[in-house]
């Protein structure tokens, strides 16, 4: 596997969609493959909510490589022989990216709450400004799943020149409210921490707990019946603690230790923004369905996962359903599944084998194909 | 283009020669998406298929085809008036549940429809029925009673009705034996049914 490293990119200013300016801005991003010399092989790979700008390779001296390195590599679903893949940290991150964690410069401290109210489309003006830095005029693809999906569905609506594909996957053009509901536990079980301290705690112990907390919430809703199920059963730890209320069954173990870990990884205030910017998010900005795409020519791949119950494919369907109305070349798959939510990063084959058909389409603009593989 | 016959299934043949080229074509229940893709390659359609086979759809996402996973039931409400030149329902048509409606919407969203099914009154279902007593399993109805996809079993003589019926324009016809098209008494000799039709009301 190869070695890769974050790369920055900083920028004066962004005028934000709600009208404030912020900046200076950096954005953390990572590249992989080589960029061909007409530039039309560049793929932007988006990430979710708890991810970052290290999508696959490693890091040197690390041994976890990125989040998305089962589909990124050499003759892999974003095969880095064909095309230039890249992916950055989302504005309101703690991976590298501008966010509260920040230094604020007319403070010197970190933003905490005086960071603005960002949006998905803030994030990708961001990309975009990131893409003209790389010299990119047209991307081959925009991709990502779940609020990585919901960046896709910006691109489409604000910048349909810019991209010649986009694949949402696991998504929707905006949260219901049990999709809100469960940010908004995630966020008051945050606020709920004394160390939170309306958001000052840079230089104090952060709400770790809280977050802990969040992220327990997240994880559940990540994945399903089923494959709670199969990975835990109603298997006991086994405990020698004498107390009442310790983690007796295996997922509430599972589920600590997975909230414990990311407190070690992730700062609350960014948990806050993004998960508003999410619940805020409407991928067609209001307007009729028409409108938003009006100008979209890109090809359009969506993919849903049968046991995905936080992003239901009715949701993509509704995507879908505003593709045909605006006549783009669509196709919809839903996988089978039983991994819930979580299942965009775990059901590589078959992902695999739909984004790789669907890229080469779009790269080398056929029809159809005769030499295909099945 | 030239016109490559062989490995081509007798049904799609038919169909290909019906097709103007350049035409816009939606393939409900398209399959592994051969049909279409014949369509796009040698008719330079375009278009796309619906089809609710997860296996199948990866067949034709690996073909290049633009597919939606989905059933043909509720596939078409939302697609405008007169969106495509033909709606296909190539031996999808007796699967359907409510084929009154999708046969209306389908007329609804195409210029034309083609529609292709197994005739039920083809002469071995015919001699199955009288002399076996057994429900007929035959080359045009390949499966087993308690296996087959087949929610209606309809004859060519049925469909004909039914277009007089619903005062539905019947353009071209094919009818299909074994390897041949079938000129006399299809009813009784075809296996296979194929219309080009068009209109319809109420």
């Amino acid at each position: 596997m190869s070695i890769v490293q974050t790369e920055y990119f900083t920028f004066n200013e962004l005028m934000l969609e709600n009208g404030e300016k912020l900046g200076p801005i950096t954005i953390a991003y990572e590249t992989y493959g080589q960029l061909d010399s007409n530039r039309s092989n560049a793929v932007l790979i988006l990430h979710a909510l708890s991810g970052d700008a290290h999508a696959a390779g490693l890091h040197e001296g690390e041994k976890d490589p990125g989040w998305w390195d089962s589909m990124i590599g050499p003759g892999k679903a974003f095969d880095t022989n064909e095309y230039f893949v890249i992916c950055s940290n989302v504005l309101g991150g703690c991976k590298g990216s501008t966010g509260p964690a920040s230094l604020n410069p007319k403070s010197g401290k970190p933003y905490a709450l005086d960071f603005p109210l960002i949006t998905i489309g803030d994030m990708v003006n961001c990309q975009k400004r990131l893409i003209d830095h790389l010299g990119i005029e047209q991307l081959l693809s925009v991709v990502g799943g779940s609020m990585g999906g919901m960046q896709v569905l910006s691109w489409l609506v604000n910048y349909p020149q810019s991209i010649r594909s986009a694949i949402p996957i696991a998504t929707t053009a905006k949260h219901s409210p049990q999709q809100i509901a469960f940010n908004e536990a995630g966020r008051l079980a945050i606020m709920a921490d004394p160390n939170w301290n309306s958001g000052n705690y840079y230089d104090g112990s952060p709400p770790a707990k809280g977050l802990a907390v969040a992220r327990m919430i997240g994880h559940i809703t990540y994945m399903s019946d089923v494959s709670m199920a199969e990975k835990f059963g109603r298997q006991k730890k086994w405990s020698s603690q004498k107390e009442k209320f310790t983690a007796d069954f295996e997922v509430e173990e599972y589920l600590r230790y997975r909230g414990d870990n990311f407190v070690k990884r992730f700062d609350a205030n960014s948990y806050l923004y993004i998960t508003k910017a999410i619940d805020h998010f409407d991928g067609f900005a209001g307007k009729t369905v028409q409108e938003a795409f009006q100008h979209v020519k890109g090809k359009v791949l969506v993919i849903a996962f049968k046991s995905d119950w936080l992003y239901p494919s009715y949701q993509s369907q509704e995507i879908v359903k505003a593709c045909k109305i605006a006549g783009l070349e669509t196709s919809y798959c839903e996988i089978e599944s039983t991994y819930g939510h979580d299942a965009f990063l775990l059901e590589i084959e078959e992902e695999s084998h739909l984004i790789q058909h669907f890229l080469k389409k779009v790269f080398y603009d056929y029809e159809v194909t005769d030499g295909y593989a099945i | 283009m030239a016109m490559r016959y062989e490995n081509i299934y007798p049904d799609h043949r038919i169909i290909l020669e019906w097709v103007t080229p350049s035409a816009s074509v939606l393939d409900l229940g398209c399959g592994g998406g051969e049909l279409l893709y014949l369509l796009i390659k040698q008719k330079g359609a375009h278009g796309h298929g619906i089809e609710i086979n997860v296996e199948e759809i990866y067949k034709c996402v690996a073909k290049g085809l633009n597919i939606l996973h989905g059933d043909i039931e509720n596939g078409l409400a939302d697609y405008k008036d007169q969106s495509f030149d033909y709606v296909i329902l190539n031996q999808s048509l007796q699967q359907i549940r409510q084929v009154d409606r999708v046969l209306k919407d389908a007329l609804r969203v195409g210029k034309k429809v083609i529609v292709g099914f197994p005739n039920f009154a083809y002469y071995r279902s015919r001699l199955q029925i009288l002399f076996g007593g057994r429900t007929p399993v035959n080359a045009a109805l390949p499966y087993q009673w308690y296996e087959t996809l087949n929610l209606h079993f309809l004859s060519i003589l049925d469909f004909v009705e039914y277009c007089r019926e619903k005062k539905i324009r019947i353009e071209h016809k094919g009818f299909l034996g074994k390897d041949q098209q079938v000129q006399l008494f299809p009813n009784v000799f075809a296996q296979t049914g194929i219309f080009l039709i068009s209109g319809g009301k109420e």
